[in-house]
């Protein structure tokens, strides 16, 4: 179980980096958007599960039940996280934040 | 066991700390709300690192469901605001924009 959940938790920490790395190097909004929503979803499942994993190493009642609040949050955090992300997206289309191309230079 | 769960609650806070670059720098207002949503689903995660870290998931469980709730009012509600007003400048920059213009 402890295994499980090292592997786990050393991915989740892996996509967060990524993501981390994405939202700071990207050359424009949407692009960042794009690395932030889809890795932090991930990421945040894996931690959530791993966590989860970990707390039914003693099963008891309230073990248990502290697992199925975990899950219930990684399926929050499932449906709620693409859901900040498309209202985000559908903002910047709106207001005009301007793509980058290959005109506009490194940054925008 | 606590002690890799503590390398990792310091991995992540690194992580925070480095995403907070684009909340301060970031070239518009969408931006720095991607930065906070972000760190805000980051900090969820981290909350239930600490929880384990001092054997008491059952109480910080509930302070994690908390804030993701939170992150994802606040991030709604800001970019909401941002919707309406059609435009992502503050009023102090679309002044100078017309004084720069008279």
């Amino acid at each position: 179980m402890n295994v499980i959940t090292i592997v786990l938790l050393t991915l989740g920490l892996f996509f967060f980096a990524v993501g981390v790395v994405g939202i700071l190097r990207f050359p424009d909004f949407y692009t960042r958007m794009h690395a932030a929503g889809k890795c932090d979803t991930l990421a945040s499942e894996l931690v959530l599960l791993a966590v989860a994993l970990y707390n039914l190493s003693d099963p008891s009642l309230g073990s248990v039940l502290v697992s199925i609040k975990i899950m219930m949050i990684a399926g929050f955090v499932f449906v709620a996280s693409p859901t900040a992300t498309h209202a985000l997206t559908e903002a910047a289309l709106v207001v005009g934040v301007s793509p980058w191309t290959r005109k506009s230079g490194r940054r925008s | 066991m606590a002690d890799i769960f503590m390398a990792f609650g310091i991995g992540l806070l690194l992580l925070i700390l480095v995403s907070l670059y684009r909340v301060v720098t970031g070239p518009t207002v969408l931006d720095r709300i991607l930065g906070g949503n972000v760190i805000g689903s980051q900090t969820t995660v981290l909350l239930l690192l600490i929880g384990l870290i001092y054997g008491n998931v059952g109480m910080f469980v509930d302070i994690a469901l908390a804030y993701a709730l939170l992150n994802f009012i606040a991030t709604l509600g800001a970019t909401k605001y941002f919707l309406r007003r059609r435009s992502v400048h503050l009023d102090s920059d679309l002044q100078e924009g017309k004084e720069a213009a008279e």
